[in-house]
């Protein structure tokens, strides 16, 4: 058992952005384990350009923007152990880790941060009828076997997803030769960014067939083609809409999930919204000391992104570890926010929350101010900030579809307490609204929500494929 | 002068040098190896009668069509070990089902696969469902199912199972069912017949068969058989009239890797034993595939239930039924639907439904969204009604084990014992080895060890300190250890399904391109020729231009 402490569990961005943050907030004992050959996550797999832009002002490819983190890494010092498999976490921050070097290991960490990223979606999830051959890969797979061993998967491509990854194979599948014939997207809109459709696919001539999925897989042995059908509005094939196309590889970009079994062992509790933790505004789980970054929290669409959360991370556990060296325990997010009674979310725009009522009663106003989905949005994270927190905080949320001509709302008792106006919105964007910390203050509801408003107060209209 | 391959490999089993020069027979100057026995198919009846066999002083070989064993049946199927109480009162599938129930605990003790007696439970949602029960009940008596209960209230039910539909009025409860895995039965079964001296020779499709009889005899003369089908009736074992000499022809079994030589022939070629009897001229029966789609769940779906739940059973099968895995993954299925395709594997969106119809009909909590993946497998039905098991009336030493559909994993190990009596009556000597060594040995699996048992492990093989399946915790010794085994993996698919790589959560996203690069480099292969599965099954069609 080696005492540190802090433990980062995961080497891609999230996790180095953390390590480097916590350094220079003057934790010296850090140890960083991350299960890969090498440091940089899934960012040595994409090859392509286009990081860095929010934080740099630059194109970098993702090896060239990992490499910027882990040199700093490196200089500091901080120890990294490689092809070291965390197999489990507690609560009170015991962390095991194998690797063939040492064995087993385990760290008692006084602060641990989570930043083991997300893991795509599977064949098997989405339950395509069919056979079971070789050359359905999900898109990573195959970016990793054409950008990091240097095979191709296959010469005749159908892509199923329009996530990002999937945009940005089908690119590089058809520079390696490959012949993409097409990207189907169940949703009436893309899930991707909109620079990776205009890059990836139209500047290609690649067709991005929306409404429409995979209903059928053929082939014994390697794939010989899929049976694509338009889909309607419940995602139901239409009957008659059937198109056999003929394939050796099927690549699957349909989600991203975050990777949380280690949060599970260690009881953190997590949103099913986000399938990751719920956190505060200073990124702590549920459990206490327990910190969370990257895409293990939710999917971010950039990895600046990460990064700037990454750095969060790192400076919030490495305050939290000089608070606890100076004074007593304090409590994580389930300290609190177990013993209040869970308000109701308004489903509708401008509907009233429970949440009004309940502060109204004159009782103790929570320290930690909740962070509820309101009408057209489908996850925010942070999903709890505490009130007396000294900063501004950024809410990132997912709206639910196509929205034109919105606003973006954060109302605390039915009053909106902070707006943004908005031309267009869509899922394959991440959104914000930054919060004033005097406003935080300000607010006196246990309930602060985040919802979408159409000017005119018209009801808001999906636009069918439009961004 | 050539030497076959068989033979070559025969020079490390341990054989006596009396019973060597017996097999050997110098024809126009080719070494030419007869065996005692060839099994056809290994799939689990065939990977135990090999096992059961290679406990004699014989010559044994197991002849597989597909790379690996474990592809057909014995792959795709619930992994139940049941009571006993379905099949009807006399039949060979009553007989054997409740035996290999019973021998289930020490075989699988033997070899070191999962095995769990975690009981059954037959629900029934009315009165008429009642009715089916207490017929099972007795039908269990008959057949010698041990301790069965017949649950008269939901609440009973309830109270083993709460997850159970409110719905349900009781049930027939059978604690001798259990769960085990198909294919490690299978794998373990012939790495053990392989140790103890058994040839397998994959990749050896049959295309016909001949036979020499030069010490030909008499097919029909006067055994307690039935007249429509050749099977032995009896309740004690394998009863035959005997009176052979052991003398008797050899069968040259043409393959896809050439000649194979041997005196006796079992037929355990599956959803294809039809096909192979009717090459020796027997077509008294005939296979009907018929297939049954799964869903697996994930491990956290795993606890929905503790016992196999079964629905009263339907007229093509027993019903969609709701089982935890020997691995703790929860699985759903069968649909059941004849198909005229012996290859035909795919899953069907009504078929799906089916299946997720059924089961949440069982237990109606059961969150479909963690559903890891969904396979078909083929029952390999006969036109006769019950397993076909006993000697061909067309050559008495090609023995049949054919149409062996469910309870088959379960009757599995009473089948090779039944077909042991066979060949002993029909005129092999089978005199039992000094050497032979029941056990076997499983992987060690790194998930599943303790910390102390991990640094073991570890320290005696650096390897299993390199997790490459994330999901499931496989590490790259486990992984190695499935290639190098004797019968061992040379396929994707073919390691996971001996080490569980690449069926978790991710279904090998992460694990797939580390499996490729492990198989390429044990078996000397380049990357561009690792498989999946079978033939054309290649994962990745060539290099990218910088690299090419």
């Amino acid at each position: 058992m080696r005492e540190v402490e802090l433990a980062i569990i995961g080497g891609g961005p999230g996790g180095l952005a953390a390590a480097i943050e916590a350094y220079r907030n003057g934790v010296r004992k850090i140890v960083l384990l991350e299960r890969d050959r090498s440091l940089g996550g899934i960012l040595k797999q994409c090859v392509h350009s286009g990081f860095g832009l929010q934080l740099f002002g630059e194109e970098l490819t993702g090896p060239e923007y990992a490499e910027r983190f882990t040199k700093q890494v490196m200089e500091l010092g901080i120890d990294i152990k490689l092809e070291t498999m965390v197999i489990g976490i507690t609560s009170d921050k015991l962390v095991s880790a194998v690797n063939s070097a040492e064995g087993l290991i385990s760290f008692k960490a006084r602060a641990l941060i989570l930043a083991m990223g997300c893991r795509e979606r599977p064949r098997g999830a989405l339950n395509i009828p069919g056979t079971r051959p070789a050359g359905i890969y999900t898109a990573g797979t195959a970016q990793r076997f054409v950008n990091m061993e240097g095979y191709m998967p296959g010469k005749k491509v159908v892509i199923l997803g329009s996530g990002d990854i999937g945009l940005i194979m089908a690119r590089r599948m058809t520079l390696e030769g490959a012949e993409v014939k097409m990207v189907c997207e169940l949703m009436p809109y893309s899930g991707g960014l909109k620079r990776n459709i205009m890059q990836c696919l139209e500047d290609f001539g690649i067709p991005l067939r929306l409404s429409h999925t995979v209903v059928e897989i053929h082939g014994r042995e390697r794939l010989e083609g899929v049976t694509v059908a338009e889909v309607d509005k419940s995602g139901r094939p239409v009957p008659g809409t059937n198109e056999y196309v003929e394939c050796d590889t099927l690549l699957l970009s349909v989600g991203l999930i975050p990777e949380n079994e280690l949060s599970k062992m260690a009881s953190i509790e997590l949103d099913p919204a986000t399938s990751g933790p719920f956190v505060d505004e200073a990124c702590q789980t549920s459990a206490e000391g327990i910190f969370a970054c990257g895409n293990v929290v939710y999917v971010h669409d950039l990895v600046d992104y990460v990064t700037q959360e990454g750095y969060l991370a790192g400076k919030s556990a490495a305050e939290y570890l000089s608070r606890k060296a100076g004074d007593g325990p304090e409590g994580g997010l389930g300290a609190e926010s177990g013993a209040e009674s869970r308000a109701e979310s308004g489903a509708g725009s401008g509907a009233v929350s429970g949440a009004e009522s309940g502060a109204g009663l004159g009782e103790k106003i929570p320290e930690v101010l909740k962070i509820h989905a309101g009408y057209g949005v489908r996850c925010i994270i942070p999903q709890f900030v505490r009130r007396s927190c000294k900063n501004d905080v950024s809410l990132f949320f997912r709206v639910a579809g196509n929205y034109r001509d919105v606003v973006l709302e954060a109302r605390a008792g039915g009053r909106a307490v902070c707006s943004v106006r908005k031309k267009v919105v869509s899922p394959g964007e991440m959104e914000s609204i930054r919060l004033k910390s005097e406003i935080i203050r300000s607010i006196n509801s246990e309930v602060l929500e985040i919802g979408i408003r159409t000017l005119g107060d018209k009801e808001a209209k999906e636009t069918k494929g439009e961004i | 002068m050539r030497i076959g391959v068989a033979l070559i490999h025969g020079f490390f089993a341990p054989v006596g040098m009396r019973f060597f020069l017996r097999q050997i027979i110098y024809n126009r100057g080719v070494v030419k190896v007869i065996y005692d026995a060839a099994i056809i198919g290994a799939g689990v009846v065939g990977a135990l009668t090999a096992r059961e066999l290679s406990r004699y002083d014989i010559r044994i070989c197991v002849l597989e069509a597909a790379s690996d064993a474990a592809t057909g049946s014995s792959k795709a199927n619930s992994g139940i070990v049941h009571a006993g109480y379905d099949a009807m009162p006399g039949t060979l599938k009553a007989l054997l089902n409740v035996r290999g129930n019973g021998l289930f605990g020490e075989v699988t003790k033997e070899l070191g696969v999962p095995f769990k007696r975690i009981g059954s439970l037959v629900l029934a949602f009315s009165e008429e469902g009642m009715e089916t029960v207490r017929k099972l009940y007795s039908r269990g008596l008959d057949n010698g199912v041990p301790d069965m209960k017949i649950l008269n209230s939901g609440d009973e039910v309830l109270k083993m199972e709460p997850n159970i539909s409110a719905k349900v009025v009781g049930a027939l409860h059978a604690p001798s069912a259990g769960i085990t895995n198909p294919y490690e039965l299978t794998y373990a079964g012939l790495e053990n017949a392989v140790a103890n001296g058994t040839e397998l020779i994959t990749g050896a499709r049959v295309i016909g068969i001949s036979y020499d009889g030069y010490g030909g005899h008499d097919v029909n003369s006067g055994h307690d058989e039935c007249g429509d089908c050749g099977v032995y009736h009896g309740n004690h074992g394998y009863i035959g009239a005997g009176g052979y000499d052991g003398a008797g022809g050899v069968f040259t079994i043409n393959t896809a890797r050439g000649p194979i030589w041997s005196r006796f022939v079992i037929n355990a070629a599956g959803i294809y034993s039809d096909k192979l009897s009717e090459m020796i001229g027997d077509d008294h029966f005939s296979i009907r595939p018929r297939k049954g789609e799964y869903l697996l769940l994930d491990k956290e779906q795993g606890h929905q239930v503790h016992s196999v739940i079964f629905q009263t059973p339907a007229a093509l099968g027993k019903g969609i039924l709701v089982t935890p895995t020997a691995d703790g993954n929860l699985l759903i299925g069968p649909s059941a639907g004849d198909i005229e395709d012996r290859e035909d594997l795919s899953t069907t969106a009504s078929g799906m439904e089916n299946v997720t119809d059924g089961a949440l009909k069982s237990v109606p909590g059961i969150n479909l969204r963690q559903v890891v993946t969904s396979f078909a497998g083929l029952r390999t039905v006969p036109s006769t009604g019950d397993f076909i098991i006993g000697p061909s009336m067309k050559n008495r030493r090609f023995i049949n084990a054919a149409g062996i559909d469910s309870p088959g994993l379960t009757s599995a190990p009473a089948i090779a014992l039944y077909i042991r009596d066979i060949l002993k009556v029909e005129g092999l000597e089978l005199v039992p080895k000094k050497f032979f060594d029941p056990v076997r040995k499983p992987i060690a699996r790194f998930s599943d060890a303790t910390d102390e048992e991990r640094e073991a492990l570890i320290r005696d093989n650096h390897l299993y300190g390199n997790v490459v399946c994330r999901c499931e915790l496989v590490t790259e010794a486990e992984i190695v250890e499935a290639i190098r085994r004797p019968a061992g993996a040379k396929s994707v698919d073919a390691v996971k399904r001996r080490t569980r790589s690449g069926m978790g959560r991710c279904q090998g996203g992460f694990c797939t391109p580390r499996i490729a690069e492990i198989i390429s480099r044990e078996c000397g292969i380049p990357m561009q020729e690792v498989r999946k599965n079978e033939g054309g099954s290649i994962l990745l069609t060539g290099k990218t231009k910088g690299v090419q």
